[in-house]
């Protein structure tokens, strides 16, 4: 089980609490997570990447393991330490002031 | 007795504002999605209890939402357990969804608009301005979004498909303004289903007769002799807000960026009703509910300082349709006050008297319950106040 953690306005659309945990199948990418949470939690396709481009949103990291992978290729497999579960995928909305 | 119910967007939430038909004593419900812009609610006119919210964030894009029940309860539509399954057995969770029409079938390649630098960019969404349910049907809504364009959905806003035709009418030349390119006004035409009129910023006025297949400009007499190198070109104009009575539909009021002017045909030709205004720079502008010839405007100093001339809170009221303008101040600030009033934040109940309400940038929330003779707060500090609107129960 992979565990992500979502930031507090996205657990508040997809009305979890804590983190949430989530079946991949296959090699455990960016992509592969974000597909498996999306298809269990609808409600947040298009707010960590774009419907079309698939791309990550400008103002949405990625952490994991103290590191930040947001600029990482969506196809490299993540640490393995977030695949057995030990540590989470991190979805965080970015800093911004005001 | 009759209520009001008033629906409230603003940069941090939505609130819900009830009363009775005395619109004295209110109930203040909220904040509605805590911490997201809630661009615009607006309420179906055949079902009070269907309201539908868009709801967005720079950080997490576009969210559109929707009530059964008056606002106690809200879903993003298609997310439900129940209508999570698409054909393929997957979760679909398209509501949020807003991708232009490229289709082959169509035939309409994405196409460019204009940039702030002169340069052509292709279009792309950013976040849903207005929602107009239909007259008709609870389950069809308009959305108008940024970049703008013209959204429709048929199934309660679980999906949404592009009236692309709009694009067509020189897009290539429409231009953001200060807050975007977005297409926020969208009026329906009571007594001609085909009819629906559109107002973009900047590009100006738009209309449809047949349903929203095809689309012209509708900006003859508009004048941008500060905005554009040609003042009288076919688009580019910056409309703030159009306004109609359901009665007379062929008439039409307008708050441009500059100039307050009305049509007598449709939006075939307009002309300026500025009159005596202290300014006519401003962004809403609405009719009374039982006065076809009765409009209010607040003025705005200028377009470089979006705050009422010498810090009075002013509402302008013309019962002549024009030209000939009031002041009303009865319980309005009339010293200090800095605050804009925007497009969508205003509006009128179907009470007699006739309710107005509006908000300002300074979380306020001010109803008159009499045609704008007098004015009281109905909530004093709310976030800054990005749409108003009202249902009569």
């Amino acid at each position: 089980m992979i565990r992500v953690v979502l930031p507090a306005h996205l657990r508040t659309l997809a009305r979890v609490s804590g983190e949430v945990t989530i079946e991949v199948n296959g090699p455990v990418t960016q992509r592969a997570v974000l597909d498996a949470l999306e298809a269990r939690y609808p409600m947040l396709r298009g707010t960590v990447r774009d419907h079309v481009t698939q791309k990550r949103r400008a103002f949405v990291r990625f952490f994991a393991c103290e590191q930040d992978l947001s600029h990482e290729s969506p196809d490299m497999p993540l640490p393995d330490a977030v695949v057995t579960g030990s540590e989470p995928f991190l979805i965080v909305g970015a800093m911004a002031g005001g | 007795m009759s209520s009001v119910r008033v629906l409230v967007g603003t940069r941090k939430g939505a609130f819900i504002l009830t009363s009775d038909g005395a619109r004295k004593r209110w109930e203040v419900q909220g904040p509605h999605f805590g911490g997201w812009e809630l661009y615009h609610i607006k309420g179906s006119p055949i079902d009070p209890n269907r309201l539908y919210a868009s709801q967005t964030s720079s950080w997490f894009g576009q969210v559109i939402q929707r009530s059964d029940d008056g606002g106690k309860t809200w879903n993003a539509p298609g997310t439900k357990p129940e209508d999570l399954m698409g054909s393929d057995s997957m979760p679909k969770g398209e509501s949020n969804m807003f991708l232009y029409d490229t289709s082959a079938e169509t035939g309409k390649p994405l196409t460019t608009h204009q940039h702030y630098d002169g340069s052509q960019r292709p279009w792309e969404f950013k976040r849903v301005w207005h929602l107009e349910p239909s007259l008709t049907d609870p389950d069809t809504v308009y959305a108008g979004v940024e970049d703008a364009a013209l959204f429709r959905s048929t199934d309660g806003g679980r999906t949404w498909q592009e009236l692309a035709g709009l694009r067509d009418v020189k897009g290539n030349l429409w231009q953001p303004g200060a807050g975007g390119m977005c297409l926020h006004t969208v009026m329906l035409d009571r007594t001609n289903p085909q009819r629906i009129y559109t107002a973009v910023s900047a590009a100006g006025a738009f209309r449809t007769d047949d349903g929203g297949k095809t689309w012209r400009a509708i900006n003859r007499g508009l004048k941008s002799q500060y905005e554009l190198p040609d003042q009288d070109a076919d688009v580019g104009h910056c409309v703030h807000r159009i306004a109609m009575h359901p009665s007379r539909p062929n008439v039409l009021f307008m708050q441009k960026h500059w100039d307050v002017l009305r049509s007598d045909d449709a939006g075939e030709s307009w002309h300026e009703v500025s009159g005596n205004l202290p300014t006519d720079f401003g962004f809403p502008i609405d009719v009374h509910a039982h006065e076809p010839n009765t409009i209010y405007v607040v003025p705005i100093k200028s377009d470089s300082e979006h705050y009422p001339p010498d810090g009075k809170l002013r509402m302008y009221r013309s019962r002549t349709g024009g030209n000939e303008w009031e002041a009303l101040t009865k319980g309005l600030p009339q010293e200090n006050c800095y605050v804009n009033i925007l497009r969508d934040a205003m509006t009128v109940d179907q009470l007699d008297p006739c309710g107005i309400y509006f908000g300002t940038t300074g979380g306020q929330v001010y109803g008159s319950a009499d045609g704008g003779g007098s004015w009281a707060p109905i909530v004093r500090d709310l976030p800054a106040v990005l749409s108003v609107e009202v249902q009569t129960l």
